[in-house]
């Protein structure tokens, strides 16, 4: 049944992502880019990873999703239009693709420092909101209190680059 | 249960997608959007390796899902900027198509 729910939404993941690319319109890009976010939220939940997927969710395919939907809307772009693929593009966009493939058969085949398919998780662990909260209080204490002034840093930047005169 | 490598596989397909993207695409906030599909894939696979590599009593490591909780805040902060930076250069420029924006070029 896990299985079967995680080839579903990684396909329907993936499909999407195929889209964000694909699409000529931008806002259909958008649309199946919040398509792309729900699944991978959906993956997290497989995962047992129950806070990161409601942040995903919350924070992806809400906050910034909105945002994105909002410059497309205020901009007013219109689809792109089709171009022809140059050739060294086309030759680079090759040798990219081969050395990705190459990494990633080297990393599927290699052996990792542990189980590939462990048991269940202990039933005493309690909730996983809990369990990330501890960790970010105690021994990324000082990374919390980086990440807010970030957060105020970008919000700042935003503002004085959103006015109309850049001084 | 599902082994480690589906999702890994599933990551990297997400993440060569991404980056098919930002090559393809010539719209500034479409490459904007293929990067956040790049992250996420990263995402997915620290939560993968937080969920595989569990403790010998049987807790997921958690400082995978803490260093996705602060990828995710960093995305979110940059999507802001991001996106603001491209509302001033249409302001200054009047496009979003890279091709159009080439006073840097030597």
């Amino acid at each position: 049944m896990q299985l079967i729910l995680f080839w579903f939404f990684a396909v329907l993941m993936l499909l999407f992502g195929v889209g964000v690319v694909l699409f000529r319109n931008p806002v259909s890009s958008a649309m199946s880019l919040v398509g792309t976010f729900i699944s991978l939220a959906v993956l997290f939940f497989l995962l047992e990873a129950f806070f990161i997927g409601i942040i995903q969710i919350l924070v992806y395919a809400g906050a910034v999703m909105v945002l994105f939907l909002f410059i497309i809307m205020l901009l007013d772009l219109k689809a792109e239009q089709q171009r022809r693929v140059k050739f060294p593009a086309f030759v680079g966009g090759g040798l990219v693709l081969a050395g990705f493939v190459c990494l990633l058969v080297e990393v599927v085949n290699s052996q990792p420092p542990f189980q590939l398919a462990p048991g269940p998780i202990s039933p005493n662990m309690g909730s996983d909101v809990a369990q990330v909260g501890w960790m970010l209080f105690t021994h990324y204490n000082l990374a919390f209190q980086v990440i807010g002034l970030l957060l105020l840093v970008a919000t700042i930047g935003v503002i004085i680059l959103s006015k109309r005169e850049l001084k | 249960m599902i082994p480690l490598s589906h999702y890994l596989i599933a990551s990297g397909l997400l993440f060569a997608i991404g980056l098919a993207g930002v090559l393809l695409r010539r719209n500034i906030i479409v490459i904007f959007m293929c990067l956040e599909l790049m992250l996420n894939a990263a995402n997915l696979t620290l939560v993968a390796f937080s969920r595989f590599n569990l403790s010998p009593e049987g807790l997921p490591n958690f400082n995978g899902q803490v260093f996705v909780f602060f990828i995710i805040t960093v995305a979110a902060a940059e999507v802001a900027v991001g996106l603001a930076i491209i509302v001033a250069l249409y302001r200054a420029k009047q496009t979003t198509h890279v091709e159009d924006l080439d006073s840097l070029r030597g």
